[in-house]
Protein backbone atom coordinates (compact mmCIF):
# COMPACT_ATOMS: atom_id res chain seq x y z
CA UNK A 1 0.00 0.00 0.00
CA UNK A 2 2.55 2.64 1.26
CA UNK A 3 4.80 1.66 -2.34
CA UNK A 4 2.00 2.93 -4.27
CA UNK A 5 2.00 6.08 -2.51
CA UNK A 6 5.98 6.26 -2.53
CA UNK A 7 4.73 5.63 -6.55
CA UNK A 8 2.61 8.28 -6.37
CA UNK A 9 4.52 11.07 -4.69
CA UNK A 10 7.58 10.04 -7.05
CA UNK A 11 5.25 10.34 -10.16
CA UNK A 12 3.93 13.89 -8.96
CA UNK A 13 7.25 15.24 -8.27
CA UNK A 14 8.49 13.84 -11.35
CA UNK A 15 5.64 15.32 -13.56
CA UNK A 16 6.25 18.75 -11.74
CA UNK A 17 9.51 19.12 -12.15
CA UNK A 18 9.21 17.92 -16.06
CA UNK A 19 6.79 20.94 -16.47
CA UNK A 20 9.18 23.44 -14.79
CA UNK A 21 12.51 22.61 -15.96
CA UNK A 22 13.05 19.60 -18.63
CA UNK A 23 16.97 19.57 -18.45
CA UNK A 24 16.85 19.58 -14.58
CA UNK A 25 14.38 16.61 -14.95
CA UNK A 26 16.53 14.88 -17.54
CA UNK A 27 19.84 15.27 -14.99
CA UNK A 28 17.56 14.02 -12.02
CA UNK A 29 16.99 11.05 -13.69
CA UNK A 30 20.46 10.09 -14.95
CA UNK A 31 21.81 11.27 -11.06
CA UNK A 32 19.37 8.63 -9.89
CA UNK A 33 20.22 5.56 -12.14
CA UNK A 34 23.82 6.76 -11.67
CA UNK A 35 23.22 6.49 -7.67
CA UNK A 36 21.67 3.18 -8.10
CA UNK A 37 23.91 1.55 -10.61
CA UNK A 38 26.84 2.64 -8.65
CA UNK A 39 25.63 0.34 -5.16
CA UNK A 40 23.84 -2.15 -7.62
CA UNK A 41 26.86 -4.89 -7.07
CA UNK A 42 26.39 -4.09 -3.14
CA UNK A 43 22.49 -4.76 -3.20
CA UNK A 44 23.49 -7.72 -5.38
CA UNK A 45 25.21 -9.10 -3.05
CA UNK A 46 23.15 -8.27 0.28
CA UNK A 47 20.15 -10.14 -1.43
CA UNK A 48 22.61 -13.25 -2.16
CA UNK A 49 23.52 -13.23 1.62
CA UNK A 50 19.53 -12.54 2.52
CA UNK A 51 18.44 -15.82 0.46
CA UNK A 52 21.50 -17.72 2.11
CA UNK A 53 20.53 -16.92 5.85
CA UNK A 54 16.60 -17.71 4.65
CA UNK A 55 17.74 -20.92 3.79
CA UNK A 56 19.41 -22.23 6.71
CA UNK A 57 17.84 -19.96 9.18
CA UNK A 58 13.90 -20.94 8.93
CA UNK A 59 11.14 -20.15 10.89
CA UNK A 60 11.04 -23.44 12.69
CA UNK A 61 14.44 -22.63 13.91
CA UNK A 62 14.36 -19.48 14.99
CA UNK A 63 10.72 -20.41 17.12
CA UNK A 64 12.53 -23.29 18.47
CA UNK A 65 15.73 -21.31 19.75
CA UNK A 66 13.54 -18.33 21.21
CA UNK A 67 10.67 -20.97 22.78
CA UNK A 68 9.36 -20.00 26.24
CA UNK A 69 11.43 -19.54 29.31
CA UNK A 70 14.66 -19.05 26.99
CA UNK A 71 16.07 -16.39 29.70
CA UNK A 72 19.27 -15.05 29.04
CA UNK A 73 20.10 -17.64 26.50
CA UNK A 74 16.94 -16.50 24.55
CA UNK A 75 18.00 -12.89 24.63
CA UNK A 76 21.44 -13.58 23.30
CA UNK A 77 19.81 -15.25 20.69
CA UNK A 78 16.78 -13.01 20.19
CA UNK A 79 20.08 -10.25 19.58
CA UNK A 80 22.13 -12.83 17.29
CA UNK A 81 18.94 -13.18 15.50
CA UNK A 82 17.46 -9.90 14.73
CA UNK A 83 21.31 -8.70 14.26
CA UNK A 84 22.30 -10.90 11.74
CA UNK A 85 19.21 -11.76 9.46
CA UNK A 86 17.22 -9.76 7.39
CA UNK A 87 13.57 -10.52 7.60
CA UNK A 88 11.52 -7.57 6.37
CA UNK A 89 8.70 -6.33 8.77
CA UNK A 90 5.61 -8.34 6.86
CA UNK A 91 7.61 -11.68 7.72
CA UNK A 92 8.73 -10.59 11.26
CA UNK A 93 5.75 -8.73 12.27
CA UNK A 94 3.13 -12.09 12.20
CA UNK A 95 6.28 -14.60 12.93
CA UNK A 96 6.55 -12.79 16.43
CA UNK A 97 3.29 -12.76 17.10
CA UNK A 98 2.89 -16.48 16.79
CA UNK A 99 6.21 -16.93 18.99
CA UNK A 100 4.58 -15.03 21.81
CA UNK A 101 1.31 -17.10 21.69
CA UNK A 102 3.23 -19.90 21.91
CA UNK A 103 4.77 -18.96 24.78
CA UNK A 104 7.85 -16.83 24.02
CA UNK A 105 8.70 -13.87 26.54
CA UNK A 106 7.78 -10.08 25.43
CA UNK A 107 11.46 -8.97 26.50
CA UNK A 108 12.75 -11.29 24.09
CA UNK A 109 10.50 -10.37 21.03
CA UNK A 110 11.25 -6.77 21.72
CA UNK A 111 14.72 -7.62 21.51
CA UNK A 112 14.63 -9.37 18.19
CA UNK A 113 12.41 -6.72 16.48
CA UNK A 114 14.82 -3.97 17.78
CA UNK A 115 17.70 -5.36 16.21
CA UNK A 116 15.69 -6.42 13.41
CA UNK A 117 14.94 -2.73 12.64
CA UNK A 118 17.74 -1.39 13.62
CA UNK A 119 20.98 -3.31 13.53
CA UNK A 120 22.37 -5.04 10.35
CA UNK A 121 25.20 -6.99 10.24
CA UNK A 122 24.48 -8.36 6.77
CA UNK A 123 23.70 -4.67 5.24
CA UNK A 124 27.50 -3.40 7.48
CA UNK A 125 29.33 -3.59 4.05
CA UNK A 126 27.13 -1.50 2.24
CA UNK A 127 26.84 0.97 5.61
CA UNK A 128 30.26 0.95 5.95
CA UNK A 129 30.81 2.08 2.41
CA UNK A 130 28.72 5.02 2.91
CA UNK A 131 29.87 6.37 6.44
CA UNK A 132 33.10 4.32 6.70
CA UNK A 133 33.74 1.23 8.86
CA UNK A 134 34.00 2.75 12.20
CA UNK A 135 31.00 4.42 11.96
CA UNK A 136 29.31 1.62 10.79
CA UNK A 137 30.29 -0.40 13.85
CA UNK A 138 29.77 2.45 16.18
CA UNK A 139 26.08 3.32 14.72
CA UNK A 140 25.27 -0.86 14.72
CA UNK A 141 27.02 -1.35 18.28
CA UNK A 142 25.05 1.91 19.64
CA UNK A 143 21.71 0.65 18.44
CA UNK A 144 22.56 -2.98 19.78
CA UNK A 145 22.64 -1.34 23.63
CA UNK A 146 19.64 0.53 22.75
CA UNK A 147 18.05 -2.18 22.20
CA UNK A 148 18.38 -4.38 24.54
CA UNK A 149 17.65 -2.02 27.56
CA UNK A 150 14.54 -0.70 25.84
CA UNK A 151 13.69 -4.79 25.40
CA UNK A 152 14.12 -5.10 29.26
CA UNK A 153 12.58 -2.15 30.03
CA UNK A 154 9.53 -3.26 27.65
CA UNK A 155 9.48 -6.69 29.39
CA UNK A 156 9.32 -5.40 33.01
CA UNK A 157 6.63 -2.99 31.86
CA UNK A 158 4.40 -4.72 29.93
CA UNK B 1 34.78 -6.52 -18.81
CA UNK B 2 37.83 -6.74 -16.21
CA UNK B 3 35.83 -3.58 -14.38
CA UNK B 4 32.85 -5.43 -14.34
CA UNK B 5 33.95 -8.80 -12.50
CA UNK B 6 35.76 -6.27 -10.48
CA UNK B 7 32.89 -4.69 -9.27
CA UNK B 8 30.49 -7.23 -9.17
CA UNK B 9 32.96 -10.19 -7.34
CA UNK B 10 30.95 -10.71 -4.10
CA UNK B 11 27.98 -11.33 -5.94
CA UNK B 12 29.29 -13.50 -8.67
CA UNK B 13 30.68 -15.60 -6.03
CA UNK B 14 27.80 -16.16 -4.14
CA UNK B 15 26.27 -16.82 -7.64
CA UNK B 16 29.12 -19.69 -7.52
CA UNK B 17 27.87 -20.71 -4.01
CA UNK B 18 24.11 -20.97 -4.75
CA UNK B 19 24.88 -23.22 -7.98
CA UNK B 20 27.51 -25.14 -5.87
CA UNK B 21 24.52 -25.50 -3.27
CA UNK B 22 21.85 -26.65 -6.12
CA UNK B 23 24.32 -29.12 -7.22
CA UNK B 24 24.95 -30.78 -3.79
CA UNK B 25 21.66 -30.22 -1.47
CA UNK B 26 19.13 -29.05 -4.48
CA UNK B 27 16.17 -28.73 -1.70
CA UNK B 28 18.60 -25.84 -0.37
CA UNK B 29 20.11 -24.38 -3.44
CA UNK B 30 16.52 -23.61 -4.72
CA UNK B 31 15.22 -22.21 -1.64
CA UNK B 32 18.42 -19.93 -1.22
CA UNK B 33 17.93 -19.34 -5.01
CA UNK B 34 13.98 -18.04 -5.04
CA UNK B 35 14.67 -16.42 -1.43
CA UNK B 36 17.43 -14.20 -3.11
CA UNK B 37 14.62 -13.85 -6.20
CA UNK B 38 11.87 -13.08 -3.97
CA UNK B 39 14.13 -10.39 -2.00
CA UNK B 40 15.38 -9.15 -5.48
CA UNK B 41 11.83 -8.56 -6.52
CA UNK B 42 10.55 -6.62 -3.41
CA UNK B 43 13.75 -4.57 -3.57
CA UNK B 44 13.14 -3.30 -6.87
CA UNK B 45 9.50 -2.93 -5.87
CA UNK B 46 10.54 -0.29 -3.78
CA UNK B 47 13.61 1.03 -5.16
CA UNK B 48 12.72 3.49 -8.38
CA UNK B 49 10.56 5.87 -6.89
CA UNK B 50 12.66 6.45 -3.96
CA UNK B 51 15.94 6.84 -6.38
CA UNK B 52 13.64 9.11 -8.52
CA UNK B 53 13.15 11.02 -5.54
CA UNK B 54 16.40 11.25 -4.50
CA UNK B 55 17.45 12.48 -7.84
CA UNK B 56 14.87 15.45 -8.05
CA UNK B 57 15.71 16.32 -4.72
CA UNK B 58 19.37 16.36 -5.67
CA UNK B 59 18.91 18.60 -8.73
CA UNK B 60 15.83 21.06 -7.05
CA UNK B 61 17.02 21.48 -3.27
CA UNK B 62 20.61 23.28 -2.96
CA UNK B 63 22.96 22.68 -0.24
CA UNK B 64 21.77 26.31 1.11
CA UNK B 65 18.28 25.38 1.44
CA UNK B 66 19.25 21.66 3.02
CA UNK B 67 21.73 23.46 5.69
CA UNK B 68 18.59 25.96 6.50
CA UNK B 69 16.63 22.88 7.30
CA UNK B 70 18.39 19.99 7.96
CA UNK B 71 21.69 21.67 9.38
CA UNK B 72 23.67 22.59 12.29
CA UNK B 73 21.70 25.71 13.14
CA UNK B 74 18.08 23.90 12.43
CA UNK B 75 18.22 23.18 15.94
CA UNK B 76 14.49 21.90 17.36
CA UNK B 77 12.81 22.59 13.82
CA UNK B 78 15.58 20.22 11.93
CA UNK B 79 14.92 17.69 14.37
CA UNK B 80 11.34 17.48 14.05
CA UNK B 81 11.76 17.57 9.79
CA UNK B 82 14.71 14.80 10.31
CA UNK B 83 12.18 12.60 12.35
CA UNK B 84 9.22 12.95 9.55
CA UNK B 85 11.41 12.16 7.20
CA UNK B 86 12.25 8.65 8.87
CA UNK B 87 8.34 8.32 9.64
CA UNK B 88 6.97 8.51 6.43
CA UNK B 89 8.85 6.37 4.77
CA UNK B 90 8.94 2.62 3.38
CA UNK B 91 11.62 -0.04 2.88
CA UNK B 92 14.55 -1.74 4.56
CA UNK B 93 17.19 0.26 6.67
CA UNK B 94 19.70 -0.33 3.93
CA UNK B 95 17.55 2.10 1.18
CA UNK B 96 17.84 5.11 3.58
CA UNK B 97 21.63 4.57 3.47
CA UNK B 98 22.46 6.47 0.39
CA UNK B 99 19.48 9.09 0.96
CA UNK B 100 21.24 9.54 4.30
CA UNK B 101 24.72 10.52 2.30
CA UNK B 102 23.02 12.73 -0.33
CA UNK B 103 21.91 14.92 2.95
CA UNK B 104 25.54 14.33 4.50
CA UNK B 105 26.29 15.55 1.17
CA UNK B 106 24.28 18.52 0.60
CA UNK B 107 25.10 19.91 4.26
CA UNK B 108 22.41 18.08 6.93
CA UNK B 109 23.69 17.83 10.44
CA UNK B 110 25.03 14.79 11.54
CA UNK B 111 22.98 14.56 14.66
CA UNK B 112 19.76 14.86 11.95
CA UNK B 113 20.84 12.19 9.53
CA UNK B 114 21.67 9.33 12.41
CA UNK B 115 17.97 10.74 13.56
CA UNK B 116 16.28 10.48 10.22
CA UNK B 117 18.15 6.46 10.16
CA UNK B 118 16.90 5.60 13.25
CA UNK B 119 13.86 6.75 13.13
CA UNK B 120 13.79 5.41 9.52
CA UNK B 121 14.73 1.73 11.37
CA UNK B 122 12.03 2.10 14.28
CA UNK B 123 9.41 4.67 13.61
CA UNK B 124 7.89 4.08 10.15
CA UNK B 125 4.27 4.89 10.16
CA UNK B 126 3.04 1.86 8.05
CA UNK B 127 5.06 -0.74 9.47
CA UNK B 128 3.94 0.43 12.68
CA UNK B 129 0.19 0.28 11.68
CA UNK B 130 0.88 -3.00 10.87
CA UNK B 131 2.68 -4.23 14.27
CA UNK B 132 -0.57 -2.63 16.19
CA UNK B 133 -2.59 -5.36 13.99
CA UNK B 134 -0.21 -8.28 15.00
CA UNK B 135 1.54 -7.43 18.27
CA UNK B 136 -1.23 -4.99 19.77
CA UNK B 137 -1.37 -1.39 20.29
CA UNK B 138 0.28 -1.84 23.94
CA UNK B 139 3.33 -3.73 22.38
CA UNK B 140 3.90 -1.68 19.43
CA UNK B 141 3.31 2.15 21.86
CA UNK B 142 5.88 0.99 24.21
CA UNK B 143 8.34 -0.29 21.79
CA UNK B 144 8.14 2.84 19.73
CA UNK B 145 8.77 4.60 22.74
CA UNK B 146 11.48 3.54 24.48
CA UNK B 147 13.51 3.05 20.94
CA UNK B 148 12.80 6.60 20.45
CA UNK B 149 14.74 7.40 23.28
CA UNK B 150 17.01 5.32 22.33
CA UNK B 151 17.62 6.75 19.03
CA UNK B 152 17.60 10.04 20.04
CA UNK B 153 20.33 9.20 22.35
CA UNK B 154 22.16 7.31 19.59
CA UNK B 155 21.92 10.09 16.96
CA UNK B 156 23.17 12.53 19.99
CA UNK B 157 26.30 10.04 20.72
CA UNK B 158 26.97 10.15 16.63
CA UNK B 159 27.71 13.74 16.33
CA UNK B 160 28.92 14.69 19.91
CA UNK B 161 31.99 11.30 19.55
CA UNK B 162 32.51 12.80 15.97
CA UNK B 163 34.87 15.71 16.00
CA UNK B 164 35.56 17.76 13.19
CA UNK B 165 38.33 15.41 11.50
CA UNK B 166 36.37 12.44 11.97
CA UNK B 167 32.84 14.42 10.76
CA UNK B 168 34.98 15.41 7.73
CA UNK B 169 35.91 12.09 6.87
CA UNK B 170 32.29 10.46 7.12
CA UNK B 171 31.31 13.55 4.84
CA UNK B 172 34.20 12.56 2.19
CA UNK B 173 32.92 9.03 2.49
CA UNK B 174 29.51 9.57 2.13
CA UNK B 175 30.59 11.79 -1.04
CA UNK B 176 32.50 9.42 -2.28
CA UNK B 177 30.26 6.37 -2.08
CA UNK B 178 27.75 8.68 -3.50
CA UNK B 179 29.43 9.68 -6.85
CA UNK B 180 31.36 6.50 -7.47
CA UNK B 181 29.77 5.24 -10.43
CA UNK B 182 29.56 8.48 -11.96
CA UNK B 183 33.35 8.62 -12.57
CA UNK B 184 33.76 5.29 -14.12
CA UNK B 185 36.04 4.63 -10.67
CA UNK B 186 36.14 0.75 -10.42
CA UNK B 187 34.25 -0.14 -7.93
CA UNK B 188 36.06 -0.87 -4.27
CA UNK B 189 34.66 -2.73 -1.92
CA UNK B 190 30.75 -3.68 -1.74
Amino acid sequence: MFTYILYALAAAFLLFSFIKDRKKTAAALRKAWKSFESILPSILTVLMIIGLILTFLDEEMISRLLGSDSGILGMLIAAAVGSITLIPGFVAFPLAAALLSAGAGYAQIALFISTLMMVGVATMPLEARYFGKATALKRNMLSLAAALVSSMILGDLI
Amino acid sequence: MKAFLTRYRFFLSFILLDIVLCLAMSEKGSLAVSSSFDSLIEMLSIIPPIFILMGLMDVWISKETMMKYLGKGSGFLGACFSFLLGAFSAGPLYAAFPLAALFLRKGASLFNVFLFLGTWSVAKIPMMLFEITQLGARFTLLRFTLNLVGIILIAFAMARTSDEEREKEIRDRAEEAETQGQSQQQGSRP
